[in-house]
């Protein structure tokens, strides 16, 4: 009895330039497969792809809320992308999301007589710290003790996110309406608006400063060059001189702080209180997006685009087509797939053959 | 009477790439007998017997077992026709019981059932009848090395195999382990049953074989009758006659001072064995100090120790005044060693940054290659450059990912980087191996260079033409000790004696 075998094989690498088209072709297939969901619901595909257009850049108001919908994704997938090139699986941007958020939240309801400058200031700054805590924590367990960050920094999720719930169902509860939000933060905490007569806030001028700094850090710094050489080969690495535990460290505690940043634009851009849904899951759609991004800066950010134009217009699409607006998930997933199919096929070829 | 033949090999040839591993090898295995396989690192016994098991095909050549021809693809297969075989490395499932792990991959009697009482019954038969003490419900992880090889042993028994190949087993045994793995080697020897024995000791060889076929480079160079033959005779089958002298023009060593002392220097290998005795040995300015022995007597360790990636457990290893034995690699760097790793391609570089940024690795972070946290990566590439033209590096550009370079080509990368920083003291390990002949003779020129200029080199290597080529002295390792330094200003190296001291058959005074 024989079964056949399928086999990995390595092979060369492809041109750059069908590198560098990859996320496009992976994008493309992935709406094919969708299609396929669509047609199953008895819709049009090409009309539904339209009305996801229409919905997300097809007026000047839509393009507008697509870019608010883009600021917390381009800082999760930064956040994302910096610590997967150390090969610090960092699944818990979302986490400290929440760990942002809340300590803006935080320090927004303490109303301190602060101008407006340094009062927002100073929400980032401890925002930032929070989620840098809420992931330095995992990253000190892998770097010092060996222990797995994806399991770790996927069940800090949890534990942030309830602690929110906690804290929103109990001492946090909006005392007037009774809902389980926080009390509004200070007029001084919250972020300007950046185009007049729209919901676009200063987070989406954090949001590209983030990238910049991405690129900056990951093409001019020393710590950028440590963290590849980590992530591209932990041990050649370590002999060759470098403190892979340290940059370890060092990179899950930026990423956290950036992811941080996130929740602190939702909180101070967005709702002005805290609530407990406040992220539709920007941290794992981060994951998604520092791939599809190809772990590069500018790529992280378009792929945010896309990925703001897909949950907006799909919102859109599923009022307008009368599908359930779900559809926007499944196109991230798929994408998602599509993108680390892609990048498997990249480096092995598929080998079916006969076992002797 | 004539003897049974079991299995016969005839004319295995085997190549990797371009490396013949077999060449036309014949070779045979008798009813009842032992016989070992002698050789140096490289010299073809476990690719001849991985083909006999199945895990490589062979290019040419015929098997036949009990005087049937037939083709051996899958160890399946082998153990289907009475062979088995017990690797250096073991394959257990360390989180399962023994028992588990002897049934495991077998067909059950009773279907989707597992039938634990019946295989239970046979194994604790197995453990009597042939001393092969170990507790059937203890999990593999709770076991010592020799009680793990042991479960090998019996999972190839349980098999019902008639000739059982060991490849290095008394590699990773305590001498009292070692006569017990005798004991049951000899209950099979009296049942019958055929052991092929893979060694490089000569003292054991001697003790347990009643043939001794001795492979060199992949050709057989010998075969021996136990009584008819000494170690002295099959350390020269082993290492060969025709490793002439060839000396090189040297400027000689006037004066010898010190440059780096090892003190009673003591380490453990990555199985918690210890794998350094604690030894002692000095490296001077100007000389190229090469170590011979067979791999995995401690050089391995010795390397790491003296590039900081392994913290010894006892003793010292100073360069001038300094202490680096405990430093970490970027200190060891910093005081002037140089480091031409045995793995250039999982140590020496990280292949999928581009090749300037291997260039300057080890030493990114000082100007004028960075500014406080900033890269000056224009200084780098100037760097880059001018090192691919002074080390005649191959390559597209400096902008490559490093892995697209040839093996000849990442070598030199690393020379390059080590040489670029002048160092006092070079570490090479293996730094020609699997190089063509030019790349290996630019890097024992380089090396030669950088001994005259007033470096000290430890170069370990396996190929002994190579360390006699180079070296100013010879040092021989066997089992984490130093069993001898011959000082070739003093006297000829009597090639006879370095394959005893090789094969552990004979110490030496060092003083």
């Amino acid at each position: 009895m024989s079964w056949p075998t399928i086999k990995l094989e390595k092979r060369m690498p492809p041109p750059v330039w069908f590198q560098v088209l990859t996320p496009v072709i992976a994008v493309f297939i992935s709406l094919l497969i969708s299609a396929v969901f669509i047609l199953i619901l008895g819709k049009n595909p090409l009309i539904a792809f339209y009305y996801i257009l229409k919905g997300s850049i097809g007026t000047w108001f839509a393009f507008k809320e697509m870019l608010v919908k883009a600021a917390p994704l381009i800082l999760t997938g930064v956040a994302v992308a910096i610590a997967f090139i150390a090969k610090y699986w960092n699944i818990g941007a979302e986490g400290q999301l929440y760990a942002g958020a809340l300590a803006a939240t935080w320090i927004g309801m303490l109303n301190l007589p602060l101008p407006k400058p340094v009062y927002i200031l100073l929400v980032i700054t401890v925002g930032f710290i929070a989620g840098a805590i809420w992931s330095g924590i995992p990253g000190y367990l892998k770097a010092k003790l060996k222990v797995d960050d994806v399991v770790t920094t996927l069940l800090m999720n949890y534990i942030m996110i309830y602690t929110v719930s906690a804290l929103l169902n109990g001492p946090w509860r909006n005392p007037v309406t009774m809902y389980p939000s926080s009390t509004p933060i200070a007029q001084n905490a919250r972020f300007p608006i950046i185009i007049p007569r729209s919901r676009v806030h200063f987070g989406l001028i954090i949001s590209l400063l983030a990238v910049l700094f991405m690129y900056f850090l990951v093409r001019k710094t020393k710590l950028g060059f440590e963290i590849r050489a980590t992530g591209a080969n932990p041990s050649a690495a370590r002999f060759l001189g470098i403190d892979t535990i340290k940059s370890i460290i060092v990179i899950s505690i930026i990423s956290g702080g950036i992811a941080g940043l996130a929740g602190v634009g939702e909180v101070a851009g967005v709702h002005y209180h805290l609530i407990s849904g406040l992220s539709p899951g920007y941290g794992y759609s981060g994951i998604i997006i520092a791939m599809l991004g190809r772990l590069n800066s500018i790529g992280v950010l378009l792929a945010a685009i896309y990925f703001a134009i897909i949950i907006n217009g799909a919102q859109f699409m599923s009022i307008t087509l009368n599908i359930p607006s779900y559809i926007a998930t499944v196109i991230q997933g798929i994408t998602l797939i599509v993108m680390l199919a892609m990048l498997l096929l990249f480096e092995y070829r598929i080998k079916i053959g006969r076992s002797k | 009477m004539e003897k049974e033949k079991i299995i016969e090999m005839r004319n295995i040839r085997k190549t990797f790439l371009n490396n013949v591993a077999n060449n036309n090898i014949n070779f045979v295995v008798y009813k009842g007998e032992i016989v070992s396989l002698l050789g140096e690192n490289g010299a073809g016994k476990t690719t001849l017997m991985k083909i006999l098991y199945g895990m490589y095909t062979k290019d040419s050549g015929e098997i036949f077992v009990n005087g049937r021809k037939v083709e051996i693809n899958s160890p399946k297969d082998a153990i289907a026709l009475g062979i088995g075989m017990v690797h250096q490395h073991f394959t257990l499932v360390r989180t399962l019981t023994v028992l588990e792990n002897v049934i495991l991959g077998l067909p059950s009697p009773k279907g989707i059932n597992l039938d634990f009482d019946y295989a239970r019954k046979r194994l604790e038969e197995i453990i009597q009848r042939y001393g092969l003490v170990v507790n059937p419900d203890a999990k593999i992880w709770q076991l010592s090395v020799g009680e793990r090889q042991r479960v090998e042993i019996i999972k190839a028994l349980y098999r019902n195999i008639n000739v059982l190949i060991l490849d290095e087993p008394t590699a990773v045994l305590t001498p009292q382990e070692v006569e017990e793995l005798f004991k049951t080697l000899r209950i099979f020897k009296k049942e019958g049953k055929s052991i092929v024995f893979i060694s490089h000791k000569l003292e054991e060889v001697m003790e347990i074989s009643d043939r001794i076929v001795i492979l060199r480079n992949g050709v057989v160079t010998g075969e021996r009758r136990k009584e008819e033959t000494n170690a002295r005779e099959l350390a020269r089958l082993m290492v060969g006659r025709e490793v002439i002298e060839v000396l090189r023009e040297k400027t000689s060593v006037t004066k010898r001072s010190p440059l780096l002392k090892v003190k009673e220097l003591k380490a453990l290998n990555d199985k918690n064995l210890v794998a350094l005795k604690g030894i002692s040995f000095s490296v001077n300015k100007g000389e190229i100090l090469g170590v011979a022995g067979v791999a995995g007597n401690g050089q391995r360790e010795l390397e790491d120790v003296i590039c900081g990636v392994r913290k010894p457990i006892s003793g010292h290893i100073f360069l001038d005044n300094d202490e680096i034995s405990g430093k970490s690699p970027k200190e060891i760097i910093r005081l002037g060693v140089g480091r031409i790793p045995e793995d250039r391609m999982e140590s020496g570089l990280i292949l999928d940054l581009p090749l300037y940024e291997n260039l300057v690795i080890e030493f990114y972070d000082k100007p004028p290659f960075s500014k406080g946290m900033l890269i000056d990566y224009k200084n780098i590439k100037r760097f880059a450059q001018k090192l691919i033209k002074e080390y005649r590096i191959k390559t597209a550009s400096i902008d490559v990912k490093t892995r697209t370079l040839s093996g000849g080509n990442l070598q030199k990368v690393i020379l390059a980087r080590v040489l670029s920083q002048s160092p006092k003291f070079i570490i090479a390990s293996q730094p020609t191996r699997g190089l063509d002949v030019g790349a290996m003779e630019y890097i024992h020129e380089k090396l030669l260079e950088a001994r005259n200029n007033g470096a000290g080199v430890l170069l370990i290597s396996e190929d002994l033409h190579e360390v006699l080529n180079l070296s100013d002295r010879i040092m021989v390792m066997y089992e984490g000790e130093i069993m001898g330094i011959i000082d070739r200003s003093k006297e000829k190296v009597d090639i006879e004696e370095l394959g005893l001291m090789m094969a552990g058959a004979k110490r030496r005074k060092v003083s």
